[in-house]
């Protein structure tokens, strides 16, 4: 059931004929794990909020850094120095009261990404570093649980929609990391990727629309073009070598 | 004709600020070599000691993964997209 005050919040998406109340209900039941709050959690995070994901999960260890407030808009600079994962939670707090947040201020390791994902529905991949999102695609293997991948550099960005079983893995399509550096970014892209991150976990848990699946989607923002280039799943993989899909069909 | 080979806007630096670049190969080994006698420090930033790609730097041919075609040796014709994709780990 939605409230009267979540009847009017929502009505806007509502009066999609294929969302209605039903796939408001849908994302009002959902719970969906933000691995990171950078330049692409941060505007993923808001739009789930605001669209009714019932909980939120947010996981990020970092503390508001003025370096990041060219991208990171959820954050003030009088937060500086503050735990991004409950900043985040008191803003997201003003935006929706009626969505649960999991704030949880850690670092993402082998020895508790298991629990970082346990009951969500899916995993919106906002990490800033190979060696993190390998955890995470392993335990997104593990669990059978979408992984929405974004990344980017400089005017460069790229999506797409990992579903352990039928689509590759992440290391299907990058099998090794690149040199560990400070990423060089201008805000606008990952407010585009964690956007379109947002759309498809908001299509994914509605069951409306095609996924982004077996496509890799490129933004050029300097030419401001998308071109989409097809990943398969590596036979070969180390991580998901022989992973069927779950009864889900997921 | 030639091919038109991509390039990922943060090695744009290294080809004059191009975006596409046209090389006439006969498959994708002739062509990352011409790219990189054209453009030197391009080719040190795609190789490795070893002579390889490096394997977080991948490469397609009209949309298609060359690790799942015959890899370097991956014929090319007139007129082919060659893309160069690294992976990035900005998030």
């Amino acid at each position: 059931m939605l409230s009267p005050d979540e009847e009017e919040r929502y009505l806007r998406q509502t009066m999609i004929p294929t969302i209605g109340v039903k796939g408001q209900l849908r994302l009002k039941e959902a719970k969906v794990l933000v691995a990171g709050l950078g330049g692409l959690g941060t505007p993923a995070a808001l739009y789930l909020a605001a669209a009714g994901v019932g909980t939120l999960r947010i996981v990020d260890s970092d503390v508001v850094q003025l370096s990041n407030l060219n991208r990171q808009l959820l954050y003030t600079t009088a937060e500086i120095g503050q735990s991004k994962s409950s900043c985040a939670q008191q803003r997201i707090r003003q935006l929706n009261p009626h969505v649960k947040i999991e704030a949880i201020d850690t670092q993402i390791e082998q020895n508790n990404v298991m629990d970082l994902v346990d009951e969500c529905d899916l995993i919106v991949d906002a990490l800033d570093n190979y060696p993190t999102r390998y955890i995470m695609n392993k335990a997104a293997i593990a669990t059978r649980t979408p992984l929405l991948h974004g990344s980017l550099r400089e005017f460069d960005g790229m999506t797409t929609t990992l579903i352990p079983g039928r689509t590759p893995c992440l290391r299907c399509i990058f099998p090794e990391p690149p040199p560990p550096t400070t990423t060089p970014v201008l805000g606008a892209i990952p407010g585009i990727i964690g956007c379109m991150q947002a759309l498809e976990a908001i299509k994914y848990l509605t069951g409306v629309g095609t996924l982004l699946t077996g496509r890799l989607l490129l933004l050029d923002g300097l030419e401001l073009k998308f071109r989409e280039l097809t990943v398969r799943r590596d036979p070969k993989c180390p991580d998901c070598r022989g992973v069927q899909p779950n009864n889900r069909g997921n | 004709m030639a091919i038109i080979v991509r390039i990922p806007g943060p090695l744009r630096q290294l080809t004059e600020g191009k975006a596409e670049v046209e090389i006439e190969a006969k498959d994708v080994a002739e062509c990352l070599d011409k790219l990189g006698s054209r453009f030197p420090t391009l080719k040190e930033r795609l190789w490795d000691d070893k002579g390889q790609i490096h394997r977080y730097i991948n490469v397609y041919v009209n949309g298609d993964d060359v690790r799942f075609l015959q890899k370097l040796a991956t014929p090319l014709k007139p007129n082919d997209e060659v893309s160069i994709v690294p992976a990035v780990a900005g998030g």
